[in-house]
């Protein structure tokens, strides 16, 4: 079974939210000073499922991962969980595109990998939430998805997947090559191991730049977008919190039930 | 492309009647077609769904075009992704909604690529520019941090709606519309995926979308057992219980209750939030909830900046005396 992966390095969706800033002259975030980026928890669950298909069946994992900037340290993480070789599309011109510019980007590069039987990406990136680079990539391969996935299994020449729904899940049955999105619902990712840190500050990940993958770079990142961003703010939060308290905790607690039914809101 | 006109909305059926996503989006579609000037249309389809029609003409459509087959009993994306593709081919229409659920994220995206044009998913607020009458598009991003405005010029203008951003129209059931039937014209072969099986996992009592009271946990509740005395609190209120997302990704409940961005969004009258510290990504599950109240013991957390009303402190005192007190003074 050959599976790819495709990553993304965002800024850590944990840091606190007070930290979050936009710079308005270039409708950008600015990254919180002393906190590292890391690869976006979806794509590390996808990542997840790839390694559990590979733990039952056997397979190898290619990581692609496409920005700038990338810190080593944060896209090897992938190779240091068990993948096996990490292919960064790296340059200023893949950068700053809409879902389809970067899917074009990274559904090149998938063809210069050439032999694939399973895509995973996260269901959507922790920094845009935009949700749809995996079904482009689909779309431009022309193969099958399955999105929201929160358990893949491999049987014979069939993959099975559960996919999640608003009421519970459904089992999808999609012959490969095809591509899943994967929804935190899978579980969390498992951890480095000590052999597979080791493992990944040996290998050296391979660089694409457009011109390896055959793309005008007129037509990926910015250049390439279909849909333009106006504007970038922060929705004011009007913070009225009204604290109510008493002498000890269950005091406090107590005359917050009296509010509450004193405003009818029990 | 100046041919293209009107609004149409991807509505979808749940059990034989219109979802309240497409009931909303109707109510949102009849705003941005009055100011256009121009027509409503909604797009049904599935299996056994054409006498939905009239509900969709009934929530403000004019016209409906109905794409009634058997292949299209299950939602699969490439027999549903063709049949979009063919109606808005079509039709040409100059904004196509669709619903930011299980089936419109799916979908959306490879309508989008087929027809030409882009998509944005996940937006709470829609309006028309007076001079250009492009769709100003707006989304949440980095996980509720932000909001970004996007615009595009190709067409047809698609975007997704999330739940409970707009709101519906009364229905009026003397409202007139015209019903348009489209063949699906699908070739099985095409379609590559089956689907086996569908598991809908019950969540007893009173369900998280249409409570009026949710006490909701997060990972400050720190097992399984506490949430089973917010349980107990959510029925003695007549509510439900939700939770924040690493309660579910931890396993103490269950994932269909997690309220948040990437699970329910939620409207009550009043959500009450234990030891959930109001990250941006649970809070775009709630933050529609007309009254938050916060239980939480860090006075700086984020969620009281949310909360109307609070009290600070560790839940295992607070959640107690408070439903000692409720429940004396609700007679129950």
């Amino acid at each position: 079974m050959n599976m790819i992966v495709c990553v993304k390095q965002v800024p850590d969706p944990e840091a606190p939210p007070a930290s979050f800033k936009i710079d308005p002259a270039t409708n950008k975030v600015v990254p919180p000073p002393g906190v590292a980026p890391v690869i976006s928890p979806f794509d590390e669950q996808a990542v997840e499922a790839a390694l559990k298909i590979k733990d039952a069946k056997g397979g190898k994992i290619t990581v692609i991962s496409l920005g700038v900037n990338l810190l080593r340290d944060v896209v090897k993480k992938p190779l240091s969980m068990g993948a096996d070789e990490l292919i960064l599309l790296e340059d200023p011109a893949y950068v700053d595109g809409d879902s389809w510019s970067t899917a074009y980007a990274l559904a090149a590069a998938i063809k210069k990998v050439g032999q694939f039987d399973l895509i995973f990406c996260g269901r959507q990136a922790a920094d845009w939430d935009s949700g749809q680079v995996g079904s482009c990539i689909a779309e431009i391969l022309g193969i099958p998805q399955v999105t929201l996935a929160k358990k893949v299994e491999v049987t014979d020449s069939k993959v099975k997947v559960e996919k999640v729904t608003a009421d519970g899940y459904e089992v999808v049955e999609v012959s490969t090559p095809a591509l899943i999105t994967v929804s935190n619902e899978i579980g969390a990712a498992r951890y480095a191991t000590i052999k597979g840190i080791m493992a990944a500050k040996r290998k050296e990940p391979i660089t694409w730049k457009p011109a390896d993958i055959g793309l005008d770079a007129s037509k990926i990142g910015a250049a390439g977008r279909r849909s333009k961003m106006v504007k970038l703010f922060q929705p004011v939060r009007e913070g009225k919190c009204e604290i109510i308290k008493g002498e000890n905790e269950e005091d406090a607690a107590a005359n917050l039930a009296k509010k509450l039914v004193e405003v009818k809101l029990l | 492309m100046a041919d293209n006109k009107g609004v149409m909305i991807y509505t979808e059926v749940v059990n034989g009647k219109l979802a309240p996503i497409a009931r909303e989006l109707l109510g949102a579609g009849r705003k941005l077609a009055d100011n256009l000037k121009e027509e409503l249309s909604a797009l049904l389809v599935g299996s056994g769904v054409a006498n939905v029609a009239a509900e969709a003409i009934s929530f403000g459509a004019d016209k409906v075009y109905v794409v009634d087959d058997p292949l299209l009993q299950d939602y699969r994306t490439d027999s549903y992704v063709a049949v979009v593709e063919k109606v808005a081919k079509q039709v040409n229409p100059r904004v196509l909604l669709l619903g930011q659920t299980t089936v419109g994220r799916d979908l959306a995206p490879r309508a989008a690529f087929r027809l030409g044009t882009a998509v944005t998913l996940d937006c709470v607020a829609l309006e028309i520019d007076a001079t250009t009458k492009q769709l100003i598009q707006t989304k949440p991003v980095y996980g509720g941090n932000a909001r970004a405005i996007y615009t595009m010029e190709t067409m047809p203008q698609m975007a997704t709606v999330r739940s409970k951003a707009m709101t519906a129209l009364a229905a009026d059931a003397s409202r007139k519309g015209e019903i348009v039937t489209v063949p699906a014209g699908l070739d099985p072969a095409a379609i590559k995926t089956t689907v086996l099986q569908k598991v809908v996992q019950e969540v007893e009592g009173i369900k998280l979308e249409d409570a009026s009271i949710i006490v909701s946990g997060g990972r400050g509740i720190g097992g399984p057992e506490g949430f089973k005395e917010l349980d107990a609190l959510a029925k003695m209120l007549k509510g439900a219980m939700g939770a924040s997302r690493p309660p579910c990704d931890n396993g103490w409940v269950s994932d269909t209750i997690q309220i948040g961005l990437t699970g329910k969004i939620v409207s009550p009258e009043t959500y009450i939030a234990v030891a959930i510290s109001g990250s941006s990504q649970h809070l775009a599950g709630c933050s529609g909830s007309k009254n938050i109240i916060a239980i939480n013991r860090d006075p700086e957390a984020n969620i009281f900046k949310e909360a109307r009303f609070g009290v600070v402190g560790d839940w295992k005192k607070v959640v107690p005396a408070f439903q000692t007190k409720a429940k004396e003074l609700l007679g129950k």
